[in-house]
């Protein structure tokens, strides 16, 4: 097949400055895993508030803990609170999303009718929901974020899923004597995946903002953990004495959400064959 | 008889309520007959042939008799019903385009019956396939089998849907519009090739088409539907060449014919086929038929026989096709 030159996929940049940020964001996790400067859990008063220097890059908070090191070490919860709450998310929505899509009738309306519930609930008010119940931390703030992904990727597995199962193939695939679950793990997974892996970068990025969000409120990293929420909080006490403590941060947060969203933008259109076609 | 249908009918449930799209259709198939299907879109001719494998949509009720090889099938379990599809019952669908997996190989679905009826590992299978394309006349089967269906061509695609669907030896294959979506050169070599396979194993085929020709030319009895009704049945050659029902004559005079003068019309026929939830007491193509007396809107038209199985629902049967 020589006429089988494929498009050049559009919006090549965003992917790949968007994996760029999160090659970053994962080299600095990793980093942190082996090395920080300082510890980042380790006070030191005389030297608190800090402007940046060569001792400390980033300089010091109100205790003297060494900012860089601090946000070194929360790009891991970061991306902890990302993967396992996005996992969380596709474990369960992708199994209840096939058997939405697979059963039809009352069970499909049942499920559909408990995601658009659990859906009507902003993701923050369900974390404070579930924070306040089963008590503040950054596993239960994982478990909430987590929980709020489920009907999301439950609803477009469904979605995705019922357009696969109207294609012909998945009725030849029945028609050769196939059952659902070797139709489901055979023709309807794979031809889902890219749409699942684009919800799922965006879901990433959105575990990240509620994490953080958390944090800030109180709910989520409690001393001494850090996270990049808690470290806005704890600039908040000093916001006119040390604006940039909060810049920081705030700074990281962004970039990892902004990287993020390229990414499952670039993704989408590299892996939307409808989007390629058009180019 | 490998198949006997009697008295089959299915209703969609629809905003309308119960919808009948097929009404008491009864049919039969030997070893190694090939029966047409023949309609206009929305004749129930599609929801007949996925009737016989269960395949109808969750809507769908199916009630009537269904006997393959002395088995009833209606109100058989999926999971019994299940065991049959791929291995005595297969199907050719209509678009070779989109009844294969753009991302799983070619020899890999091929092979997928045989793995799931005959029990043959994934690679005794997969070398069977190789066999399966070169009997379906595949060019280069070796390369066919590690292909994506992207890399094939339309007829090529259909030879691989045949392969996957002869597999198992069925005895009984049903092709839904197999040739509808390939150009006239290659929709008779497949057709050729359905028609070869047929006689070297005694499969049965169940032919559903829109295409008068491709019926007359490869097809023992065909049966003529219109509204899920049928209206006429019996060997090709009487059906074709001498029809006794109205609807069937038109249906003739609509084809487009060789040697028509340039610039003719083709004939049509006036309105259109009834709506499923409108369609109540009388003949279904009352509305339509140059025929219409006023017995044919009050009462359902009486199966006329005549003779060698050649039947026509019509109550002017006899007056059909006499003089033209």
């Amino acid at each position: 097949m020589t006429l089988s030159a494929r498009p050049r996929p559009r919006g090549g940049w965003s992917l790949w400055l968007g994996a760029a940020l999160v090659a970053t964001l994962i080299a600095a996790a990793a980093l942190s895993l082996i090395w920080t400067p300082y510890p980042p859990t380790a006070i030191d008063i005389p030297h608190k508030l800090a402007a940046p220097s060569e001792a400390h890059w980033f300089g010091t908070d109100n205790l003297g803990r060494d900012v860089a090191s601090q946000i070194l070490v929360g790009s891991r919860v970061s991306i902890l609170v990302g993967v396992i709450a996005v996992g969380i998310g596709l474990a369960f929505g992708i199994v209840l999303g096939l058997i939405a899509a697979f059963s039809k009738g009352l069970v499909e309306d049942g499920l559909m009718k408990l995601s658009d519930f659990v859906f009507a609930f902003p993701a923050l008010l369900l974390a404070i929901m579930l924070t306040s119940t089963f008590g503040p931390g950054v596993v239960n703030a994982i478990i909430a974020i987590g929980v709020y992904n489920v009907p999301i990727i439950a609803k477009l597995t469904r979605a995705t899923a019922n357009g696969v199962l109207s294609r012909e193939y998945a009725l030849a695939a029945r028609a050769a004597g196939r059952g659902p679950i070797a139709i489901a793990l055979d023709h309807v997974l794979p031809n889902i995946a890219p749409a699942l892996i684009v919800q799922a970068t965006i879901q990433f990025a959105i575990a990240i903002l509620a994490e953080a969000a958390l944090s800030y409120l109180g709910l989520g990293a409690q001393p001494p953990e850090t996270s990049w929420g808690k470290m806005l909080a704890d600039a908040q006490n000093v916001l006119y004495n040390a604006p940039r403590l909060a810049l920081y941060p705030g700074v990281a947060i962004a970039l990892s959400v902004l990287g993020l969203n390229l990414l499952g933008d670039g993704l989408r259109d590299a892996l939307d064959p409808k989007l390629k076609a058009r180019s | 008889m490998l198949l006997e249908v009697a008295e089959l009918a299915v209703d969609v449930a629809t905003r309308w309520g119960l919808q009948r799209v097929v009404d008491r259709t009864s049919f039969s198939l030997k070893e190694g007959e090939s029966l047409g299907v023949v309609g206009e879109s929305g004749s129930g001719k599609t929801m007949t042939a996925l009737a016989l494998m269960a395949l109808t949509p969750e809507a769908a009720r199916v009630s009537g008799s269904i006997r393959f090889e002395g088995q009833e099938l209606v109100g058989l379990g999926e999971d019994a019903m299940r065991q049959l599809r791929g291995d005595r019952i297969a199907m050719i669908f209509q678009e070779p385009m989109t009844a294969l997996n753009p991302l799983r190989r070619v020899g890999a679905q091929v092979a997928e019956p045989l793995m799931l009826h005959r029990g043959l590992s994934k690679r005794e299978a997969e070398a069977h396939a190789v066999q399966l394309l070169d009997h379906v006349r595949l060019a280069e089967p070796e390369r066919a089998a590690r292909s994506y269906p992207f890399a094939l061509s339309g007829g090529e695609r259909q030879r691989a849907m045949i392969a996957m669907a002869i597999g198992c030896s069925p005895r009984l294959a049903i092709a839904d519009e197999p040739t509808t979506a390939l150009d006239v050169t290659v929709q008779a070599r497949i057709l050729a090739l359905i028609d070869g396979l047929r006689s070297e194993s005694k499969m049965a085929i169940l032919l559903v088409s829109h295409d008068l020709a491709v019926i007359a030319g490869h097809c023992d009895r065909v049966i003529v539907m219109y509204a899920g009704v049928i209206m006429e049945s019996g060997p090709v050659d009487a059906v074709l060449r001498e029809p006794r029902n109205p609807y069937t004559l038109v249906l003739l005079e609509a084809r487009p014919r060789p040697g028509a003068p340039r610039g003719a019309r083709l004939k049509t026929i006036p309105g259109a086929p009834p709506v499923a939830h409108e369609h109540n007491v009388g003949c279904p193509f009352a509305g339509r038929c140059a025929l219409t007396i006023p017995i044919c809107r009050t009462m359902a038209p009486p199966e006329v026989a005549f003779g060698a199985g050649h039947i026509s629902r019509c109550h002017r049967a006899r007056e059909v096709g006499l003089a033209p």
